[in-house]
């Protein structure tokens, strides 16, 4: 077994975690007895015990696979792997620089490729893993201002179909979460009437909560849930 | 993180070749009617018409490979860059030019750490 190795203990990796959703999700899981490893361009400014974090890009192919390669050599397994870490740019597509497409592009979906790639690789040893991808409401829904976000996020959910078919039969789970509106970052800069009109669209009119999205992605990690794969689901009664 | 020190010293091409042959037999070993893993060798065909794993035996052999590289000698490589897949003689022809492969990574990875 190797050094500091997590042994009977799940590992989660979790992306983007130096706040937000990502932040709640590695807590969330802490709290549930797992080792959390997480990401973030910047360090992470909180710490816990059972909490490693790397500072990384998701979209550096070089320390990507650096970083799991650590996990390996410290841990000796991944179990859980949620590509959380996303960027989102409101503008009218007619206003967009070329910049913003490659960054959001780079970060949403390229980032979800690499994490994806290099964690199903490690999954594959122990012939279990759980990936979770995060989508959007704003793919179903269309959201006026959102298109690169939106459209990101649909090459995310793709992928992540196509990739259940591809790593199955390594018992690896790939689904994805698509949250409504959260008070985040991501929505800071969004007008207030905007998130009103968003919120009328959904069957179940509140914002959403962090818990929300913790609770559709425990089902998706259960080990009993290995049934379940390439599966889109959105909060809030979005269809 | 991604270096490899003493490279001269810990990849030989024969550790490298018996390495693949490994990483090849291992994803052999799920197939239906394996071939005598004794009868590899640096010729034995990865693809095309007359290769001994289909696709996801080599998807399986490769990723074989990388863990073996990183376990065995601390050799952090992806095998299926954007040259790999784009050359005319694809470098997982076979057991000897994927090894050379591998080396021709190493070394230039090697040189950049």
């Amino acid at each position: 077994m190797p050094e500091g190795s997590a042994g009977e203990t799940p590992v989660a990796l979790v992306t983007g975690t130096r706040k937000g959703i990502g932040r709640y999700l590695a807590e969330h899981f802490l709290a549930r007895g797992l080792r959390v490893e997480g990401c973030s361009r910047e360090p992470a400014g909180w710490e816990a015990p059972g909490y490693t974090h790397h500072c990384l890009s998701v979209a550096d192919e070089a320390g990507v696979k650096a970083m799991l390669t650590d996990i390996q050599k410290r841990l000796g397994r991944l179990d859980i792997l949620v590509n959380n870490a996303g960027i989102a740019s409101m503008n009218h597509v007619l206003l967009t620089p070329d910049a913003t497409a490659v960054k959001i592009l780079d970060t949403n979906f390229r980032g979800t490729f690499l994490l994806c790639r290099e964690a199903a690789k490690l999954m594959r040893r122990r012939k279990y893993g759980r990936i979770v991808n995060v989508s959007t409401i704003a793919v179903p829904l269309q959201l006026e201002g959102e298109s690169l976000y939106a459209a990101s996020k649909s090459a995310v959910e793709t992928f992540s179909r196509v990739l259940a078919r591809e790593v199955a039969d390594f018992g690896i789970t790939v689904n994805v979460v698509g949250p409504t509106p959260i008070e985040t970052d991501l929505i800071r800069n969004v007008p207030k009437d905007k998130i009103a009109g968003i919120i009328q669209r959904l069957a179940v009119k509140r914002l959403g909560r962090f818990e929300d999205v913790a609770n559709v992605v425990d089902f998706f990690i259960r080990p009993e849930s290995e049934y379940i794969t390439g599966q889109v689901l959105y909060l809030g009664g979005v269809a | 993180m991604t270096s490899t020190p003493n490279l001269e010293n810990s990849l030989s091409r024969a550790a490298v070749v018996d390495l693949v042959i490994a990483g090849v037999n291992e994803a052999l070993a799920m197939a239906e009617n394996p071939p005598d893993p004794a009868s590899l060798t640096e010729a034995t065909r990865l693809i095309g018409e007359s290769a001994v794993l289909d696709s996801l035996g080599l998807v399986t052999a490769v990723l074989e490979i990388e863990q073996r590289l990183a376990d065995q000698h601390d050799v952090v490589l992806v095998l299926a860059d954007e040259r790999a897949m784009s050359q005319k003689h694809s470098p997982f022809r076979s057991v000897g030019a994927l090894a050379d492969y591998v080396l021709k990574l190493a070394a230039e990875q090697g040189a950049h750490a």
